[in-house]
């Protein structure tokens, strides 16, 4: 089936200030976003689809003067695809701290002139949803039919009902969970330092010096790889499988799966800011609903009314099953209404992401059930 | 599962008064969960562990949990259900002790269906030398899910025995209700079960 096609970004401004959880406050700012089918006339079909670590606002279609640049969840997002562009008005969005034309890092700081750098506030999911209420507000859409995510988009999913739980009818967590672990943070740390303490980072400040923090994004993003695979998955699709066929005794690439990494680190360090990685896996870290209720999730998520699909994957270690079991408890003990789904999927946490045919068969039964 | 000729949905939905909240074990494609939530105006959850089920729960617009119920109810608080429903699942369960023990602590009251082993027409096959099959037993002894049969006689034992008190008891054959010889003509037993 088709997709969307040709998508055109655009932008808003918002000169309100906007208080940050830390207390910063940002005189004003800009968000990127497109938007896929029409709003109806009650303005009640749209969902918006929050993007994870390393995602923007081009969720579907392309670009017309650059058909490769496909969508990051174009096989989600499209006519007669699960959210269905002929019957909903989808609303991807770059999040503050982004580098895609929204607010972040690269933009210039008002005080300075010069680019933010590292002394950009360090943003959590509760400014996002912050954030994008403006952008919701901008469009005139009083309350999402739903809104989705997997990852961290899954979480702002979850913070949307949570904040404002009048302007969410549905919220879709996907491969998400309620709070990272300490393994969870501990990765995260990793990729952090390997970005900062590269001698090209110069304190966040690199854009001055007409150098970035290749070599450590790189290695942040070749970790993050790791761990949104499978073991399962990297032993069929790599195996021990050598380049050449025999040892060469060196430290060159030669395994598949180095040559897999290198290619995917480089790849994503060619086009990502290592700023705005820093502060994405920040705000992951600080992600807990749950922190100022005791650690009682439950308590967190009960002024919401949205009702809620919650799914997982069977081979995401990153963001287990069971951590998503545990929104689902919190759910149910506050007699809230929600499905679950635990997929079957070898992909990681990357599953999110992929075609699966019951994944993709259940957010569209869910949806059309859901949004008349 | 097969949702079509299921008589004790009709008993169950007779139990369940309006605005009470319902937990459907093994709830397939949330035929019975959406029986009593539109003809008898519960709210309720199904938990389910086959894909196509969940997909068909969530289709009909209902809340399922997909998860193995040999995993116990974990997750599920301490009587947060008036009624907690096994519909002729009892029987294939491995951990049957644990469920039904699992069904108490979150339901109020359990409700269980399950097929009479002692029912007449399986002690005839029995004493022609052969495992039942029946309508109610429609399987091969060699591709049966059930692994856990009983007669009603055993139930109310296994009740007993564990201080379960047994409420109600409807016992149908055909599609009608049976009132007396239970364990001889009842082909299909329904109970509600709470603890002693």
């Amino acid at each position: 089936m088709a997709g969307i096609g040709i998508v055109a970004a655009q932008s808003a401004h918002f000169d309100t200030p906007l208080t940050l959880r830390s207390g910063a406050v940002l005189p004003a700012f800009d968000l990127a976003f497109e938007t896929y089918g029409t709003l109806n006339a009650a303005r009640s079909n749209a969902i918006l689809v929050c993007h994870a670590l390393s995602g923007n606002h081009h969720v579907a279609g392309h670009y017309k003067n650059d058909p490769d640049n496909l969508g990051w969840w174009d096989n989600i997002v499209g006519p007669g695809r699960p959210l269905d562009t002929d019957r909903f008005f989808v609303v991807g969005v770059n999040n503050l701290g982004g580098f895609h034309g929204s607010t972040g890092p690269v933009s210039p700081n008002p005080a300075t002139g010069k680019p933010w750098g590292a002394d950009f506030p360090v943003v959590t999911v509760d400014d996002w949803v912050q954030a994008q209420a403006r952008l919701a507000d901008y469009l005139h859409i009083d309350s999402w039919a739903a809104v989705i995510g997997g990852s961290l988009g899954g979480m702002q999913a979850l913070q949307w009902a949570i904040n404002l739980p009048q302007r969410v009818r549905h919220s879709l967590v996907i491969a998400a969970a309620s709070k990272l672990t300490a393994q969870n943070i501990a990765f995260n740390d990793v990729a952090r330092q390997a970005i900062i303490t590269d001698p090209d980072f110069h304190g966040g400040h690199y854009y001055e010096h007409g150098v970035r923090p290749l070599r450590g994004l790189r290695l942040a993003r070749m970790l993050g790889h790791i761990t949104y695979l499978s073991d399962d998955q990297m032993a069929e699709k790599f195996g021990r499988v050598l380049k050449t066929g025999a040892f060469s005794f060196g430290y060159d690439v030669e395994f598949e799966i180095e040559s897999y990494l290198r290619y995917q680190g480089d790849k994503f360090a060619g086009v990502f800011d290592a700023n705005t990685y820093l502060l994405m896996t920040k705000a992951l870290d600080y992600f807990d609903p749950a922190h100022h209720f005791s650690g009682d999730l439950a308590k967190a998520i009960s002024p919401a009314t949205a009702k809620f699909l919650v799914v997982s994957f069977t081979t995401d270690w990153r963001f287990a099953p069971a951590r998503s079991r545990e929104i689902v408890n919190a759910l149910l003990k506050n007699k809230q209404e929600v499905s679950y789904a635990e997929i079957e999927c070898s992909f990681g946490h990357d599953s999110f992401l992929m075609d699966d045919p019951q994944y993709h068969a259940l957010v569209r039964a869910y949806l059309e059930r859901a949004v008349p | 599962m097969n949702t079509r000729d299921r008589p004790d949905f009709q008993v169950i939905a007779s139990w369940v008064q309006p605005g009470e909240r319902v937990l459907d074990l093994g709830c397939g494609d949330g035929a019975l969960l959406k029986l009593l939530i539109e003809a008898r105006g519960a709210k309720g959850y199904g938990i389910e562990i086959a894909d196509a089920n969940v997909l068909a729960a969530v289709q009909s617009g209902l809340n399922v949990i997909q998860s193995d119920l040999e995993a116990g109810l974990s997750g599920f608080e301490d009587a947060s259900f008036d009624h907690v429903v096994l519909s002729q699942t009892l029987q294939a369960m491995r951990h049957t002790e644990a469920i039904v023990f699992e069904m108490l602590r979150v339901g109020r009251e359990a409700v269980v269906s399950f097929p009479n082993f002692g029912y007449w027409k399986h002690r005839l096959d029995i004493l022609q030398g052969h495992m039942p099959v029946s309508e109610r037993l429609p399987y091969q002894w060699y591709d049966t899910p059930n692994i856990h049969l009983c007669t009603i006689a055993d139930f109310d034992d296994f009740c007993a025995q564990r201080d379960i008190v047994v409420k109600e008891r409807r016992v149908l054959d055909e599609g009608r209700l049976i009132t007396e010889e239970h364990n001889f003509l009842g082909s299909l037993a329904v109970y509600r079960i709470t603890r002693g």
